[in-house]
């Protein structure tokens, strides 16, 4: 079980296809850095994905893709000291940055889905 | 009795030709990576796959989550067709830090996360991959693939036959 189901987050579309996802994180956010497969954020998540595999910062939130075998791709977005620090990170390195500027001025669209613990959800 | 000498020395060369094949098979590290066991014929190609490499030589890995290791081990609970199971989200985890890595690897996908794992391997391993495609989306799937690999496609659910067959074409090719 990785950091990421004992933290508090946001989905912000669920069930759906990797692509989805990545089109979603990259209209969405204010800022989009594309890393390879297996990128290591949070101190042990993995990102599992079809590359190029967009990772989104929204204010201080990181927003990105999370896949599970039975369940889909989901987007998760996280707003912590940890998600500022993993933002940073992504702007240090700067994997092919792009922003759009243009994005900055759309409203912000809230999660579809409210929070809910990683028990509730996997629970089989 | 050069015909005696140019018999042993052509079996000699024979045997360390077989020697040499042997030596290969046991040293290469196969992984099947499973996908979400909901059809049903995943489960029954994994068992007979396994044990099929496992035969020819092969040291086989199943990878699997949770659900997966449950029903290969209540169908095989002996370890007889499976010897090695592992937690798929560990294995990964081990291959992207450098301290486990696999010479072939058989990516099971019959969804869209199935593609999206076995992806991630080919970005992160150094295995050759084969895709085993399935069930209903089993062509869509195949045409989205962009990773190098071999596709083995049989749009089945139920029947596993056209899959193992094709498979045992696949196999065969590799033990050659």
């Amino acid at each position: 079980m990785s950091c990421i189901e004992q933290m508090k987050y946001e989905i912000l579309l669920q069930r759906i296809s990797f692509k989805e996802a990545r089109e979603y994180i990259e209209k969405n956010s204010d800022e989009v850095y594309y890393v390879s497969p297996g990128y290591k954020i949070f101190k042990d998540y993995y990102i599992i994905g079809v590359p190029p595999i967009a990772v989104g910062a929204k204010g201080n939130a990181l927003i990105f893709p999370y896949t599970k075998p039975c369940h889909g791709s989901f987007v998760l977005s996280i707003e912590n000291e940890d998600s500022i620090k993993e933002i940073t990170r992504l702007r240090e390195t700067g994997k092919e940055k792009e922003t759009d500027s243009s994005k900055k001025s759309k409203p912000y669209e809230s999660p579809r889905v409210s929070a809910t613990s990683y028990q509730d959800m996997w629970k089989e | 009795m050069l015909i005696a000498k140019v018999e042993i020395r052509i079996n000699l060369t024979f045997l360390q030709i077989k020697y040499v094949r042997d030596k290969i098979m046991t040293d290469s590290k196969v992984l099947l990576m499973m996908g979400c066991p909901e059809v049903p014929i995943q489960t029954s190609i994994a068992l007979y796959l396994s044990h099929k490499l496992n035969k020819s030589g092969f040291d086989v890995t199943v990878a699997g989550n949770d659900a997966v290791i449950k029903l290969v081990k209540v169908s095989d609970f002996d370890g007889y067709y499976v010897k090695k199971m592992v937690n798929l989200d560990k294995t990964l985890e081990d291959i992207i830090e450098k301290r486990l890595d696999f010479d072939i690897c058989f990516a099971f996908m019959h969804n869209d996360s199935g593609l999206t794992f076995a992806a991630t391997m080919s970005a992160i391993s150094q295995a050759k991959m084969y895709s085993i495609i399935f069930g209903k989306n089993a062509e869509a799937l195949e045409e989205a693939i962009e990773f190098d690999c071999v596709k083995i496609v049989a749009s089945d659910v139920h029947n596993p036959t056209r899959l193992k067959n094709r498979l045992d074409k696949v196999i065969e090719e590799i033990v050659k």
